[in-house]
């Protein structure tokens, strides 16, 4: 499988997530620059956090409106799959490819710790290898992760099984609606999250819970 | 040309933690009986263009597609 990673000015988590898909999958990713609007042939085009255009406006808003998102949008409605990790993830609801929205954290500071995350529904592209239920370590470190939707967005996400990660064991770190720390479109292909995957994918990270994600995208789930 | 000023609030309902940090604030400055605080965005913007109602349309168009993210805010649009 075939993965890109999207590079804009203020994204720095974009090295961190090339190593990580290189070494889940043994090929490096293409990248693909803000102002590209062909964007190759891939399996997976993932868009790393950061500070994209240095979080003016709202985080993720001005990015959310560059011409490489156009062309994004256009692959994923073609079925291909769409990870936004952290500043990714509000680049994606920013663009309106996910629902809800991301606020200040409820605590108003930035956090960057550990926290546990339940894997709410392990039946999409991004979790199967991980069973429903499983509470995985992941790290964080993100202001604005504070996820919000109104009532009836909440109760289509939430029933359609689109919640597909939520802070576990008293972990939330910044206030998000009934603990939610990831969410995907109602097709299946996008997935947003706020916690940082990348950063736990190997013995020198201290550990591996992270690498379920890429290795389901990226269809190298070990026997 | 005209003037304009855009005021963007977050929508009622939609917890707003520095309009509550900003009035635990006034309490501790002594301003007391100040509840209710909640902060938003202004943005002034000079057109170029006369026709008001004309202004006006490319305005919404603006707050929508950028100004104001709608999930959770409201706009409202000052012509002077």
């Amino acid at each position: 499988m075939k993965s890109a990673v999207v590079q804009l000015p203020g994204l720095n988590r974009d090295r961190d997530m090339i190593a990580a898909l290189t070494k889940i999958s043994g090929k490096a990713p293409v990248t693909i620059w803000q102002t590209e609007t062909e964007i190759p042939d891939v399996d997976l085009i993932v868009i790393p956090g950061g500070f994209s255009y240095g979080d003016y406006l709202r985080c993720g808003a001005i990015a959310a409106r560059m011409p490489v998102m156009q062309a994004i949008k256009a692959k994923a409605e073609k079925g291909v799959k769409v990870l936004g990790v952290c500043n990714g993830f509000q680049i994606l609801l920013e663009a309106g490819m996910l629902p809800g929205a991301l606020m200040r954290n409820a605590s108003l500071r930035f956090v960057c710790k550990e926290i546990k995350l339940e894997v709410a529904n392990a039946e999409t592209e991004f979790t199967r290898a991980y069973a429903k239920g499983q509470i995985i370590r992941c790290p964080v470190a993100h202001h604005d992760g504070n996820y919000f939707a109104d009532a009836e967005t909440l109760k289509s996400i939430e029933g359609n099984g689109q919640v597909v990660f939520r802070y576990a064991d008293g972990t939330n770190p910044n206030g998000s609606i009934n603990d939610i720390a990831g969410v995907m479109n109602a097709r299946g292909n996008v997935l947003g999250m706020m916690p940082h995957p990348e950063n736990l994918i190997e013995s020198a990270h201290g550990g591996n819970d992270g690498r379920g994600i890429f290795a389901s995208a990226l269809d190298v789930i070990a026997a | 040309m005209i003037k304009a000023r855009v005021t963007v609030t977050l929508k009622n309902g939609v917890l707003d933690p520095q309009g509550k940090a900003i009035e635990g604030a006034l309490g501790s400055l002594g301003f007391s009986g100040i509840g209710g605080v909640r902060q938003g965005k202004v943005f002034d913007l000079e057109l170029a263009e006369t026709d008001k109602a004309k202004a006006e349309e490319t305005l919404k168009a603006v707050c929508e597609k950028l100004l104001a993210n709608t999930v959770i805010e409201n706009y409202s649009i000052a012509l002077s």
